[in-house]
């Protein structure tokens, strides 16, 4: 993929550097070189751009119903129902919702929640695989059987139609909270921990793999010799060394939860539309407007669809960095 | 081989015994079925109290999972809530083919998914022939082309596929082949369900109904796979037996087609044998979108409707399928690869 560009370079600086790299530094020559892992980079970076500055640029309008000139998340929120679904104009850029919202303005602030579901729920995803991945691999015996039953049944189970079950029976009941000065829906938080609960199993048995194999080594049996704790051993020497599936989970969770989120949302089991909007509850119902209005679904959607196509080119760029056999691809 | 069998099938009682008891711990979640009953004349309280009696629902956790496993027609139930029971319990359980009767239309649940099977089957099946059929046919000619113009623009294409949503893509395709076709008067594809009311179950109708769901479902598929079949087969050219066979100078499509994909398939059989069952259960959102009236439409219906039995009827038989599907890829496996020997 990657063409070997920077081999002229790497021989001009070598003699300055030390001989050896560590694996890390590696990784990140090797992530450098990777032509669609920068392009995804680039991408990611102009979206996390237009989400976080747009509403600035962008969010501000005239709001009829309550006659006054609104900015930002409120505007986003005011419900014109004089104006709905109109099609793209000078004044709504994407045009306008079921019931009258801009809906520029609510992929901005939606897309602030759907990258914040992303990754708080790739983060918890990645927390209860590696836990339960290592201290499987670590305990064994009937600790590590246990584990495995729970994981396997867990993974025989389509995961959607868990993630659908629970966020039908556990939704619309959490109070609304406070983050970073935004009111969120109470479900926002829910979303983040079901998606993590549902998709956790593959990364528990990528480190129990590992781990299983590291425990073995010698320097584990050293620093057990030196009196270190079960969890200084498998926090501080067992799983930095198998830090990279970890970091490319986590990096390929981050476009699972936010595709998760925009299923479960589309099928109206998600986030409610009311005070926070997401790419996903942009989607409910909007199939049902297909002739008509188009830009209902085709905005958030293809979002949707640049987001999750830049997480992967950084995914597989960093997969390809930190596999030493790739070396002969680049 | 027969001892194999045998042992895989008692190691998956205990696996399917957890499942069952995760899902049945999760559908508690759902609350009092009872509760939210209502009808134009809303029940009264104590009538709600005999129906909470008749579904068992009275019964502490772990007799309602009993009752769910082996029945409860060897007991007498309490109707009338005077300790005693007094009338004979009617369902056979889960271990002898009977997953309770629906809240909502009261049918066995059994009745209801075998209802819904042939239609998931026919748009699935499509579907995954198309998938293996392209998959293999994208993957080998990327890998033979590696690097070349079209193998690029492959990968690219492949990318935005694998990173597709699934409804996306569906609208996208509703909106071309269905919504613009109609406004251009050229003949257009239907998108809603699996016949035409005006026309009838006919064969033709069926097809036309079908292009568009089954084409959303082979596009993201197709996209994932392909890569995978080309890794592989990319990892199969490189080895010895494959440049011995060129310096014996066999034909070249004899040694790409029997001696590199033959090996390069293994890998795609165990992928395509785990996902099958999944596909099994219907692809909810592509369902959902098209109107099929299939496994995942029943799902996301019965879901609304707080309907458990059928719930925990379609995510058991899915997790029987998966568990089944797990053993035959291991079977196949063996019978392609020699190397492999099941003991």
């Amino acid at each position: 993929m990657a063409v070997n560009t920077s081999v002229s370079n790497a021989i001009e600086i070598a003699p300055t550097l030390p001989e050896a790299l560590s694996p890390l530094q590696l990784a990140w020559r090797r992530f450098r070189k990777h032509k669609m892992a920068m392009l995804g980079v680039g991408m990611l970076f102009l979206l996390i751009l237009y989400v976080s500055l747009g509403g600035i640029v962008f969010a501000k309008g005239y709001c009829a119903p309550l006659g006054q000139e609104l900015r930002y998340e409120a505007w986003a929120n005011c419900a014109d129902t004089g104006q709905v679904r109109q099609a793209p104009s000078r004044l709504y850029p994407f045009g306008t919702d079921s019931i009258g919202r801009d809906i520029l303005s609510r992929t901005i602030y939606g897309g602030q929640i759907s990258l914040l579901i992303g990754v708080a729920a790739a983060l918890v995803q990645v927390i209860l695989g590696t836990l339960i991945g290592a201290i499987a691999a670590y305990y064994g015996g009937w600790v590590d059987s246990l584990l495995m039953r729970f994981t396997e049944a867990m993974l025989n189970i389509p995961s959607l139609f868990l993630l659908i079950v629970a966020a039908k029976f556990f939704g619309g009941k959490l109070p609304n909270i406070n983050f970073l000065g935004r009111e969120l829906t109470g479900n926002v938080v829910f979303i983040i921990i079901i998606i993590g609960l549902t998709s956790w199993m593959y990364l528990a048995r990528i480190v129990r793999a590992n781990v299983l194999s590291l425990r073995e080594l010698d320097y584990v049996a050293a620093a057990r010799a030196l009196g270190a704790s079960n969890a200084r051993i498998i926090l501080s020497h067992l799983l930095p060394n198998t830090m990279a599936p970890i970091i490319v989970t986590a990096t390929l969770g981050v476009a699972g939860a936010i595709l998760n989120e925009a299923y479960v949302s589309f099928l109206g089991l998600g986030v409610p539309s009311q005070i926070t909007a997401t790419w996903g509850n942009m989607l409910d119902g909007s199939y049902q407007y297909i002739e008509d209005a188009p830009w209902l679904w085709f905005f958030p959607g293809t979002l949707i669809l640049l987001t999750v196509l830049s997480i992967n080119f950084v995914g597989d760029g960093l997969r390809d960095a930190f596999d030493p056999r790739s070396t002969r691809h680049l | 081989m027969i001892n194999y069998i045998i042992r895989r099938i008692l190691q998956s009682i205990p696996q399917l015994f957890i499942i069952s008891v995760i899902l049945f711990l999760l559908m508690q979640s759902f609350g009092d079925p009872v509760a939210t009953l209502g009808a134009r004349t809303p029940p009264k309280p104590e009538d709600k109290e005999r129906l909470r009696r008749q579904l068992g629902l009275d019964q502490p956790l772990y007799v309602q999972y009993i009752v769910w496993l082996i029945g409860n027609d060897w007991m007498l139930i309490d109707m009338d809530g005077d300790g005693i029971g007094e009338t004979p319990g009617k369902r056979r359980g889960v271990l002898r083919g009977d997953l309770g009767n629906s809240l909502v239309t009261r049918r066995p649940v059994v009745e209801m998914i075998a209802e819904r099977i042939p239609n998931t089957l026919i748009l699935m099946l499509t579907a995954e022939i198309l998938i293996i059929l392209f998959s293999l046919g994208i993957g080998v000619y990327s890998a033979l082309k590696q690097y070349s113009l079209w193998d690029n623009v492959i990968t690219a294409l492949s990318f935005v596929g694998y990173s597709m949503p699934v409804f996306w893509l569906a609208l996208m395709l509703i909106y071309v082949f269905a919504v613009n076709f109609k406004r251009w008067g050229l003949p257009y594809l239907p998108t809603v369900g699996m016949f035409d009311p005006q026309i009838g179950k006919t064969s033709l109708e069926l097809i036309r109904h079908m292009v568009l769901p089954v084409a959303t479902l082979t596009i993201i598929s197709v996209a994932g796979y392909s890569r995978y079949v080309r890794s592989s087969m990319l990892e199969v050219l490189n080895q010895d037996y494959i440049r011995t066979a060129r310096a014996k100078g066999l034909r070249y499509w004899t040694i790409v087609m029997r001696h590199a994909l033959k090996n390069a398939s293994l890998p795609f059989v165990t992928l395509i044998g785990l996902d099958l069952p999944f596909l099994l259960a219907g692809a909810v959102v592509t369902e959902r979108i098209f109107a099929w009236p299939g496994m995942g439409r029943l799902f996301l219906d019965h879901t609304a409707r707080a309907d458990f039995p059928v719930l925990m009827g379609i995510l058991m038989f899915i997790s029987v399928a998966v568990v089944v599907f797990q053993l035959l890829t291991d079977l196949v496996y063996s019978f392609l690869d020699p190397r492999i020997r099941l003991k």
